[in-house]
């Protein structure tokens, strides 16, 4: 394995007196599929929410191609290449998809005569091919809140990976989609890593999917890492198994 | 923006309509020239309240502080403003031609600056509220401006300002008021129309569909946020100094900061003419222009019984306003373009059926 990207160390987040992440650490390697499984409630959102700066942590490091990000707001973090997508799908409704992607264009190095800039020809033509690469070309001048959930959450990620991240997080990104569209994405889950070198680290409950695209899997329970490994060796854990079926 | 083309034809009309306008209605002169102020009022607030989908109550707080930044600016360029201001009623102070002019240019210049700096100050402390907080925060930002005004002797207090009076015969005055808002509203339509064709318009347009979505993005949604309030700051710091100086005499509560009345009427206009459009804003303020002049001239003594009847029938009933009424009945009009410019030309023929 390659050096880590994301490198979290003991990392521990509470809501008054609900510890939602107790300790956690993990290593996401550069250019890897990294999973995180564990059943409703482990704390596996709260995690991601820490990770791009959405709260503060209580204590632990968090660290990003090695430097320390657990300070850092929001948008710093997406600025650096860390970015992450929604569970419950967030697009901007009110624009359609051309829109939607023309504004995700990264923001690393705007300065303000940028903010005036008009759209050149290369960055369009970026994003009606990233609208292909999704399958949503034939739909870029639809508003995009007219979408469907599954289309919606394509969108999102074709949104990312305009803003070209060095890591995406993934918030389940197969959740309310049809198995037939799942492979697809999938499919383009995969190529994205490959083709883009974008490291992914995916949040997900369809164990077929994790299993088959993640190199390295954690699985949290009750705010706690549990296990870690390869797919299969997670998948023989019995503590994984235990923590699924509810024995804890 | 090509000035041959079909999207340049409303600015040539309206470019003349404007010039012809007060020589052809000659005894509405100054009714025009509200007209003119009314767009004006009603395109800046739309620049948050529809464009960015922050409802601002506190926008009059710029039109004020442009006026009495033009004022003091004005005076202070030739007298000293508080024996001015405490002398006015008792003494007649004249001014020179050359100063009246050299005076006004420079107060319009620091009004529309001085009120940009004010709302980039402004949304330092403001921009941590969203939704109706915001609104209700912005509110208080105007009430404030207008109390601590009325209570400031330096600029006259509650009584007000006599400002220097314009050095030619009236009719002569209301041409010379009604070309500068004219001006100054036509430029700002011009303005807007390439503003929203940036990425300055879906940054803010991206602002109103999902402010954290635009955060977690990496979007400076601050730096954009403050942007857009100081550039409806500027032209509305102007629009008050030229109003100002239009009606010869400025006060804290009813004329710089009233915000019962023409501080209510920017939200009404654009709801009325629907918001988040380029023409929403322009046709509604001459709807409500039209209506409340009207009202004024045939049911005196009814008049705010019938516009609060029209902003509560507006608000309750017809919130997409008239452009957002038409593109939901004739969408085929606003085909492929919803909004004019913002996709990218030629690289990618539009579709037809890409309709909103």
């Amino acid at each position: 394995m390659s050096e880590a990207i994301i490198a979290l160390d003991k990392v521990t987040k509470s809501y008054g007196g609900v510890v939602a992440n107790r300790a956690v650490s993990l290593t996401v390697p550069r250019g890897s599929i990294t999973g995180l499984i564990g059943p409703n409630g482990s704390g596996k959102t709260t995690l991601f929410n820490s990770i791009v700066g959405y709260h503060p942590i209580d204590s632990g490091s968090i660290r990003f191609e090695g430097r320390e990000i657990s300070q850092l707001r929001v948008q710093e973090i997406a600025r650096l290449g860390l970015l992450r997508t929604f569970q419950t799908t967030r697009i901007y409704g009110k624009m359609n998809c051309m829109q939607n992607m023309l504004i995700s264009v990264p923001h690393r190095r705007e300065a303000l005569r940028d903010m005036f800039a008009r759209e050149d020809g290369a960055v369009a033509e970026k994003a009606a091919h990233l609208l292909a690469f999704v399958g949503l070309y034939e739909k870029r001048f639809l508003r995009s809140g007219s979408l469907s959930f599954g289309q919606q959450k394509l969108l999102e990620f074709a949104m990312a990976l305009m803003n070209e991240p060095a890591v995406l997080l993934l918030d389940e990104p197969t959740a309310g989609i049809n198995p037939t569209l799942i492979n697809g994405l999938l499919d383009r889950l995969k190529r994205a890593n490959s083709e883009f070198g974008i490291t992914l680290f995916i949040i997900e409950h369809n164990m077929r999917v994790i299993m088959n695209t993640a190199s390295k899997i954690y699985c949290m329970a009750h705010g706690e890492m549990l296990a870690e490994g390869e797919p299969g060796e997670i998948q023989r854990d019995q503590r994984v198994i235990d923590a699924y079926l509810g024995a804890h | 923006m090509n000035l041959t083309s079909r999207q340049a034809l409303p600015y040539w009309l309206i470019l003349v309509a404007g010039s012809l306008a007060p020589f052809v209605f000659s005894d509405y002169s100054n009714e025009l020239a509200v007209l003119w102020l009314m767009i004006v009022f009603a395109s800046t607030w739309d620049i948050l309240g529809g464009q960015m989908g922050y409802n601002s109550l506190g926008n009059i707080v710029f039109f004020g502080a442009g006026m009495y930044i033009c004022a003091v600016v004005q005076i202070g360029l030739f007298y000293d403003v508080g024996m001015y201001t405490a002398g006015s009623r008792t003494t007649h102070i004249v001014f020179s031609e050359a100063q009246y002019f050299s005076g006004f240019a420079l107060g319009l210049v620091a009004a529309g600056i001085g009120a940009a700096v004010l709302a980039i100050a402004a949304g330092w402390i403001v921009f941590g509220l969203r939704g109706p907080y915001f609104a209700i925060g912005t509110l208080g930002l105007a009430v404030a401006a207008a109390e601590l005004t009325a209570s400031w002797d330096w600029v006259g207090a509650a009584s007000g300002i006599s400002m220097p009076v314009f050095p030619g015969p009236p009719q002569t005055q209301k041409l010379f008021f009604y070309f500068l808002l004219f001006t100054l509203g036509f430029s700002l339509l011009v303005f807007l129309r390439w503003l929203y064709s940036t990425s300055f318009g879906l940054a803010l347009n991206a602002i109103r569909d999902d402010e954290e979505k635009a955060e977690a993005m990496g979007l400076h949604t601050r730096r954009y946020k403050r942007t857009a309030w100081a550039i409806s700051a500027f032209f509305l710091g102007i629009a008050g100094a030229l109003f100002g100086n239009m009606t010869g005499f400025i006060e804290p509560r009813d004329i710089a900061f009233p915000t019962t009345t023409f501080n209510l009427f920017m939200v009404v206009m654009v709801l009325l003419g629907g918001k988040g459009t380029l023409w929403g804003p322009v046709i509604g303020a001459v709807i409500f222009h039209t209506l409340k002049e009207v009202t004024w001239t045939y049911f005196l003594g009814w008049q705010f019984v019938a516009l609060g009847l029209l902003i509560v029938v507006t608000i309750v009933y017809f919130q997409q306003g008239v452009v957002g009424w038409l593109m939901e009945k004739n969408p085929q009009l606003f085909a492929p373009r919803g909004a004019p410019g913002r996709e990218p030309e030629g690289a990618l023929a539009p579709q037809p059926e890409g309709a909103e």
